[in-house]
C-alpha cells in the first residue's frame, strides 16, 4: 500500500475517533425523528421495556460504571468507532482472502 | 431512525429479515470480486466515520433531533454494495453493542437504511448524475438530491412497516415520518455534500463515483 493511502487511511480514522470522543457528548439530546412521532402519535410505550437483547455492553451509548454522562458518551463513542473499524478491516480480510485463490 | 423492538409485528420483521438477509449474501459477492487491498482500509474508516457521525443528533424543529446517517456517502465513495455492507455492519453493532435499534427489528433497520438508504440511494444518485451530463456540478446536486431522498425515503419505509404492523395507522405515521426527516433530509444532504467534496479536493481518486467519470471521459478520449 503507497504511504499516501495510508496516511488517508490514518487521517480518516483519527478524524473519526475525534469526533467520537470530543463532539458526541455534546450531542443533541433530543428525541429523534421515529422517537417524536412516536411521542406524539401514542405508540412510543410499545417500545419501552420490550427489549430482545439485554447484552449490551454500552447500553444506549453509556458506561455503567461511569458516572459522568459525558465521559461515559466519550468512551461509549470512541470505543465503538476503533470497534467498527476493525471488525469491517478484519471482515473486509477474510472476504478477500476467501475469493483469492 | 433506529426501530426498537416491539414497534413492529414479527411477520414484518421477518420480511425484512429475509429480504435484507438476501441483499447481503448477494452484495458479500459483488463486493468480494472487485475488492482489493487498497479498498478494505477504506471500508474500515468509512465506517468507522459513519458510526461516529450518526452519534451526533443535531436539533431541528420542534423539540426534535436527527443524525446523519451516511448512506448515499458510503455508496457514492465505494459503490453500492460496499456501501450497503457498510450501513449493514455499523447497524449491527450499534443493535448488538449499544441497543440502538432493537434486535427483532434488526431486518427491518437494515432494509430501510442499507437496503433503501444505500442501494436504493445510490439508484437515485446514478440516475440523476447521468441526466447531468456526469457535469460537476451535476455531481453534486445529484448527491444533494439523493441523499436527502434516502432519508425521506427511509422513513416513509419505516412508517409503511408501522403501519402494517398495527402499531398506527398509515394516514397519520406516513405524513409524521416523512415530514420531520424532510428536515433531517437537509442535515443530510449538507453532511454529504462537505464530506464529499473535502474528499475530492485532497484524493479525487477515492470517490469511486466519481472517478468512474474520469475513466468514462478517458475512454471516450
Amino acid at each position: 500500500m503507497k504511504a499516501r493511502h495510508k496516511g488517508f487511511i490514518w487521517l480518516g480514522l483519527g478524524i473519526s475517533l475525534l469526533l467520537a470522543l470530543f463532539l458526541s457528548p455534546f450531542a443533541s439530546s433530543l428525541p429523534d425523528g421515529l422517537e417524536k412521532v412516536a411521542e406524539t402519535k401514542g405508540f412510543a410505550e410499545k417500545g419501552a421495556g420490550d427489549s430482545f437483547w439485554e447484552h449490551a455492553p454500552f447500553k444506549d451509548y453509556t458506561l455503567p460504571g461511569i458516572k459522568n454522562e459525558r465521559v461515559s458518551t466519550a468512551i461509549a463513542g470512541l470505543t465503538g468507532t476503533l470497534a467498527v473499524f476493525l471488525i469491517v478491516m478484519g471482515l473486509g480480510n477474510l472476504i478477500r482472502k476467501s475469493s483469492s485463490p | 431512525m433506529h426501530i426498537p423492538d416491539g414497534f413492529l409485528s414479527h411477520g414484518i420483521n421477518a420480511t425484512t429479515f429475509v429480504l435484507s438477509a438476501g441483499t447481503c449474501a448477494l452484495a458479500l459477492k459483488k463486493v468480494n470480486r472487485a475488492f482489493g487491498e487498497k479498498e478494505v482500509p477504506l471500508m474500515g474508516v468509512t465506517a468507522a466515520f459513519v458510526f461516529a457521525a450518526q452519534m451526533l443528533n443535531f436539533p431541528v424543529a420542534g423539540g426534535t433531533s436527527g443524525h446523519f446517517l451516511g448512506a448515499v456517502f458510503s455508496s457514492v465513495l465505494l459503490g453500492p454494495w460496499a456501501g450497503f455492507i457498510i450501513i449493514t455492519l455499523v447497524l449491527v453493532v450499534q443493535c448488538l453493542g449499544f441497543a440502538d435499534g432493537g434486535l427483532t427489528a434488526l431486518g427491518s433497520n437494515v432494509f430501510n437504511m442499507a437496503v433503501i438508504g444505500a442501494l436504493g440511494g445510490y439508484a437515485m444518485f446514478s440516475v440523476l448524475y447521468s441526466s447531468f451530463q456526469k457535469r460537476e456540478k451535476g455531481f453534486f446536486i445529484a448527491l444533494a438530491i439523493s441523499s436527502w431522498a434516502s432519508i425521506v425515503l427511509g422513513a416513509s419505509a419505516a412508517a409503511v412497516e408501522l403501519a402494517l404492523s398495527g402499531t398506527s395507522p398509515l394516514t397519520i405515521v406516513l405524513p409524521a415520518m416523512a415530514g420531520v426527516h424532510v428536515i433531517i433530509g437537509i442535515g443530510e444532504a449538507i453532511i454529504t455534500t462537505t464530506a464529499v467534496s473535502l474528499i475530492l479536493k485532497t484524493r479525487p481518486d477515492l470517490v469511486r463515483a466519481f472517478a468512474k467519470r474520469e475513466a468514462v471521459h478517458e475512454s471516450a478520449a
